[in-house]
């Protein structure tokens, strides 16, 4: 990023070259620029700033003011207490926690092990497994629910977190993907070494190569963890007596149907970790995505 | 661009990408590994090699086939019974699923639905273009703008359709908005069904604009810069550098993303199910799938549905390695 953005300016002698007229229409450009600028961050930032305002007003307060209006006091917490204890958000994001936790392991463990395997063995099948991950990434999940419905019926998880755990730790072929590149930087040598002095194939996995799939592991994380946190169709139908973080800010559409004050301080508290996560992890989010999706 | 597409959109992106001719070669070199072991031993020595990798696999590959491959081969099944989705018969009635599918006005008619979506992602890659090319030129506060553009697509479905709810709502915020314009008696954003897909198309535009934003201007820093260096000698300005470095640059992401856009705008479902449950002819082509099944109790035909729609992604992604051949998948 940085080498485009610090790129040294035109060479000066052209610039003292410039026409009056030239750099009136360079500046022109450049207001535009910036004003297109300002205008995104605005669409982008208006609707949730008006929500946030609408989560600090109270119920009475609510109707009788504007959106745009200040709320009377900005540490007016009690829709955020309301939201957080009848919204059972609480239960929601602890659900989400342990749903987010083990799929990610789950991940990891199972897709690097696959990655190891169609890495550094030549074995039968081997392109079989390829076409099976790469064909999987066609089927439009959500139409297909149709039908993993009634496979988790049948197996007894309905209604379970590990219905969910299952279904998000079926691991895609970018998490896979990833930790192949990844792996083909891993010199093959410290592997035949490591055999060498006599370890076994899931010696040189655990003690080698999972240590060094680390920034790949840290990608995965990323990009799987947005992707569950967010999720809302699988556990809506997989998961309706408990919630997660979605099903439960979905709820408020019910008791809390008026209550804009309520819902309002929901969707922030749902939103929150993200911006939190999103401060602190930004460069890796981008290169996360970059990366799975385009190299 | 939309909800089920982009979730799986980066997985789609990446199984159209070629992977780099290096790492490629060097994969295909079979010899890696077993390379290095020494040639025979016992039988069952060579049993245990054999299994060895099927092992590390076995994961993997066991969740693949029991929740993708066993429902999407139940899929073609229940397409052609009269499934109710609990009755212990199944009885087959041949292709009356799939004929209804394509006869009946209220599951044909969400196709038109589709449309909106697709205009909408238009708007969605030509902002993000904008946006990407701007931004990869120096500009002040440029990682501020790039965080507040791409964050939308970070946030929870289910909070973006609250957020929209509530910016949408009658006298609510865009009204008020468009009051100090002098724009009064503003339509009902979600109540009018001439309106409704368009305030839907816009919030997904609003929501998935920064995932195409962040992968344009991933691929526009991939180019040399010193090709613009070049060009800037040779007195070529910014729009002409656009056309003649930018866009052919990223000729492949731009394509890719026109083909999620396709499919995508197909299986739109998390906003306006969660916004309008499909209301005032808000329903899109998955949300009939799912009340079908769900609802209505018949999975046999939304089996066929869904069958339907996974042929069109199917056809659609073999067009564009037919436009794209460089983009062939080549994995093994």
């Amino acid at each position: 990023m940085s080498a485009v953005t610090t790129r040294p300016g035109r060479p000066s002698a052209a610039r003292s070259g410039r026409s009056t007229a030239s750099r009136l229409r360079g500046l022109s450009a450049t207001t535009a620029k910036y004003l297109s600028l300002v205008i995104a961050v605005l669409v982008t930032l208006l609707p949730l700033s008006v929500v946030l305002i609408a989560s600090l007003k109270t119920s009475q307060e609510y109707g009788q003011t504007g959106p745009f209006d200040p709320p009377a006091n900005w540490l007016n917490l009690d829709n955020f207490v309301t939201a957080f204890t009848s919204g059972e958000m609480l239960e929601g994001f602890l659900n989400t926690l342990v749903v987010l936790v083990v799929s990610l392991i789950g991940t990891i463990a199972l897709g690097t092990m696959c990655a190891y395997a169609l890495d550094r063995f030549a074995f039968r099948g081997k392109k079989l497994v390829f076409g099976l991950f790469l064909v999987a990434t066609l089927i439009p999940s959500v139409t297909s629910q149709v039908a993993t419905f009634q496979v988790v019926n049948g197996l007894g998880l309905y209604d379970t977190k590990a219905a969910l755990i299952l279904l998000f730790m079926g691991t895609d072929i970018i998490a896979i993907y990833l930790f192949i590149q990844f792996m083909q930087a891993i010199p093959v040598s410290l592997d035949e070494a490591a055999m060498i002095d006599g370890a076994n194939r899931w010696t040189i996995y655990w003690r080698i190569i999972l240590p060094l799939l680390k920034p790949a592991i840290a990608t995965v994380v990323i990009i799987k963890g947005i992707a569950v946190y967010n999720e809302f169709y699988l556990p809506f139908l997989y998961l309706p007596s408990e919630g997660l973080i979605s099903t439960s800010l979905f709820r408020f559409k019910g008791p809390f149907g008026a209550q804009w004050e309520v819902i309002a301080a929901g969707t922030i508290l749902v939103i929150i970790p993200t911006i939190i996560a999103f401060v602190l992890l930004q460069r890796w989010i981008y290169k996360g995505l970059t990366s799975g999706a385009v190299k | 661009m939309t909800d089920t597409a982009l979730d799986t959109a980066p997985a789609d992106t990446r199984a159209a990408v070629t992977v780099p001719a290096g790492s490629g070669r060097r994969f295909r070199g079979d010899s890696r590994g077993t390379g290095a072991r020494p040639v025979g031993g016992s039988a069952r020595g060579r049993l245990r090699r054999q299994l060895t990798p099927w092992l590390f696999v076995a994961g993997a590959v066991g969740l693949l086939l029991v929740f993708t491959y066993w429902p999407a081969a139940n899929l073609l099944y229940y397409s052609i019974t009269d499934w109710d989705g609990l009755d212990l018969t199944k009885n087959v009635i041949g292709f009356d699923n799939y004929v209804e599918v394509f006869t009946n006005p209220r599951i044909f008619s969400v196709f038109g639905v589709s449309l909106y979506y697709f205009a909408a992602s238009f708007v969605q890659m030509a902002l993000a273009l904008y946006f990407a090319t701007i931004l990869s030129f120096s500009t002040r506060f440029a990682n501020f703008f790039k965080g507040v553009l791409f964050f939308p697509y970070l946030i929870n479905g289910v909070a973006i359709g609250f957020v929209f709810l509530y910016l949408f709502q009658p006298g609510g915020t865009l009204d008020t908005a468009l009051g100090w314009f002098g724009l009064s008696d503003p339509p009902h954003w979600l109540g009018d069904p001439d309106i409704v897909n368009t305030s839907l198309a816009a919030t997904s535009v609003w929501r998935y604009t920064g995932l195409n934003f962040v992968l344009f201007l991933g691929a526009i820093q991939s180019i040399p810069h010193e090709i613009y260096e070049a060009a800037e000698l040779d007195g070529a300005n910014r729009w002409q550098q656009f056309w003649a470095i930018i866009l052919p640059g990223i000729r492949r992401v731009v394509g890719l993303s026109f083909i999620l856009a396709i499919s995508g705008s197909l299986s739109v479902f998390e906003i306006p199910f969660i916004m309008t449950g499909g209301a005032n002819g808000s329903s899109t082509f998955v949300i009939e799938t799912i009340s079908t099944a769900f609802n209505f109790r018949n999975v046999g035909l939304a089996s066929a549905m869904a069958v339907v729609l996974l042929v069109i992604v199917l056809i659609v992604t073999w067009i564009q390695r037919k436009v794209f051949p460089d983009e062939k998948v080549d994995l093994t």
